[in-house]
């Protein structure tokens, strides 16, 4: 089976952010592959390996440090990557304008399925699935928790994450799989693998190598930091039962939610 | 402006209070407020979203529309988007509200703006504050062309009745069957009332402290004694540790929430966690270490040993309800 994953670089879950006009300020980030990206490379792994076939293509727009998260992606065992790497598209790129992208870098490429993370957790618009999708005029199976293929690779049986349960989906091939987490365990890359990694083919294309230009359809006007909480209240008792009775008054009298 | 189209969204039976919620807020921004209610045997619920200020109500019903599939809901609100040309795109963004609105733009050739949790006009535009990074910092975003497409989070604006009864109308929609290619096989949604942790307005969360999974049984007894409106959450701790569903989990890699009251119970509040629970309007935090950072986003702090001062909050509030 052969897979194409997308994936982002975005800063570390760890990351403090700072904003800066339209932007926040990068100096002092380390950098990560999107973690929801982490399970798409792990399923894709997975479909190879069971198939004993087959090829893992990353695909990511991003500036020149992408190149880190896509190395990730390789050593994890992916055997090839497209860097659409173009800063300046990058910047301004929406979710519309990223997919755009990324649907030209796919156009070359052959494919059952494509994987990517639900969201990034940088901007969590958790749109570029459907709309890469669209783009490609495929379908896209969103929140995907299991994941499994025909033997003949004609369809796939996804479980969906739906509000309050799961859903069982059918839907032929080729089509869009964002990943949720649960999906599988993303593996570690193992030294070998890293070795390796360095060896395996990266493609590097500009935008307007790919011919995406029609530019983003929203644009980000303002960064603002939310307003900082002041510690409250420690609530004061001899023991834990009139701490409790205390904070039961505070939920009726002051919150009065009960 | 030419107004306004709404996808309301229906989940068992009932029109979701975050699609009452943006059709509030639409008829504060002003013009024409059109809703489009997709879905079998709904007909009979689009004079409801009149009293919220739905202008006019266009309803898709039929047995194809049984279960959500996204090719289906796309091509059935584009057509009813084509008959409105609405300047602007509300739905809320629940988890089919998600699912749907960006493959709606895109099959509109518009971008959208996800997730967002407060709306201004200016102009002929809409500009959208949303979080990013899980709620580290807010962004202000606006479409550049029209219609403006926009996910608004649960909760995030106040439902107004309105004088006036809106018009409902049938809309012709005629799907094309050969692009519907996936097939809903079955659907399993767990027998709980509990709403979905973003639409809550009151989340008992358990984190490490919780020591395992059987104790996660007092936090669901205190978030019933507050109502339908409660639900109980997760720290990434406790979901890693598999004592809940990842499903429960608030924080980065998991919900991000803002509800009225969030009681952290045995949570130390990594930062990915505060992010996800930052915007709530009020926090209690109960952890026995005093250093705990979230203390330092708590409203209320109750810092003793919660094993003790849960079962005790649980009678008290037994008390106070009579």
């Amino acid at each position: 089976m052969n897979t194409v994953v997308c994936i982002k670089q975005v800063p570390d879950t760890e990351t403090l952010i700072k904003v800066q006009g339209a932007g926040i300020v990068t100096e002092g980030i380390k950098w990560v592959m999107n973690p929801y990206d982490e399970f798409a490379v792990e399923e894709a792994l997975r479909q190879k390996e069971k198939m004993k076939a087959g090829s893992v293509a990353i695909v990511s727009l991003g500036p020149d440090r992408g190149i880190e998260a896509i190395r990730t992606g390789l050593a994890m065992g992916a055997d090839t990557a497209v860097h659409v790497n173009d800063a300046a598209y990058y910047d301004k790129a929406d979710p519309y304008a990223t997919a755009a992208a990324l649907a030209a870098a796919i156009k070359g490429l052959q494919y059952d399925a494509i994987f990517m993370g639900k969201q990034a957790i940088d901007d969590d618009a958790a749109q570029v699935p459907a709309m890469l999708a669209e783009m490609l005029g495929i379908p896209a199976i969103t929140m995907v928790v299991k994941f499994e293929v025909a033997a003949d690779k004609s369809t796939a049986t996804v479980t969906r994450e739906i509000e309050g349960g799961q859903a069982v989906v059918e839907v032929p091939l080729p089509a869009v799989f964002s990943a949720q987490k649960g999906l599988n365990e993303p593996r570690y890359a193992s030294l070998p693998g890293i070795m390796k990694a360095k060896k395996k083919p990266v493609d590097v294309k500009t935008a307007a190598d790919l011919g995406a230009s029609e530019g983003p359809k929203t644009v980000v006007k303002e960064m603002t930091l939310p307003p900082a909480r002041q510690a409250g209240k420690v609530i004061a008792g001899d023991d834990a039962a009139a701490k409790a009775k205390e904070l039961a008054r505070i939920l009726h009298e002051e919150v009065k939610i009960v | 402006m030419a107004g306004t189209l709404i996808y309301a969204e229906v989940q068992k039976g009932e029109i979701k209070k975050g699609s009452f919620e943006v059709t509030s807020k639409a008829k504060e921004l002003g013009g024409d407020v059109a809703v489009c209610l997709i879905g079998k045997g709904v007909e009979g619920l689009a004079s409801q979203l009149a009293k919220y200020g739905a202008d006019k109500v266009y309803v898709v019903d039929g047995p194809e529309y049984e279960n959500y599939v996204t090719e289906a809901y796309v091509q059935a609100f584009k057509q009813v988007a084509d008959t409105v040309s609405p300047a602007v795109i509300l739905a809320s963004a629940t988890a089919q509200g998600k699912d749907l609105v960006p493959a709606v733009a895109a099959r509109l050739g518009v971008g959208a703006i996800s997730d967002c949790v407060d709306l201004k006009k200016e102009g002929d535009k809409v500009v959208a504050k949303r979080p990013v990074y899980a709620g580290k910092a807010y962004a202000m975003v606006e479409a550049v062309a029209d219609p403006q497409v926009i996910a608004v989070r649960p909760n995030s604006f106040a439902v107004k009745e309105v004088a006036g009864a809106g018009a409902v109308e049938k809309a012709a929609v005629s799907l094309d069957a050969s692009k519907i290619k996936a097939v809903v096989k079955s659907i399993e949604v767990a027998q709980t009332d509990e709403p979905d942790q973003t639409e809550a307005e009151i989340i008992v969360s358990g984190g490490r402290g919780m020591k395992g999974p059987e104790n996660f049984k007092m936090l669901e007894d205190l978030a019933k004694l507050f109502g339908p409106t409660a639900t109980t959450g997760a720290s990434r701790a406790a979901v890693d540790a598999g004592w809940r569903e990842h499903s429960y989990q608030v924080g980065q890699t998991g919900k991000t929430v803002s509800p009225n009251l969030y009681i952290a119970c045995g949570i130390s509040g990594a930062i990915q966690h505060l992010a996800g629970m930052g915007t709530s309007k009020v926090i209690v935090a109960i952890n026995k270490d005093a250093e705990a950072p979230i203390f330092q986003k708590a409203d209320y702090g109750v810092v003793d040993d919660l094993f003790n001062v849960v079962p005790a909050l649980i009678s008290e509030i037994q008390k106070v309800k009579g």
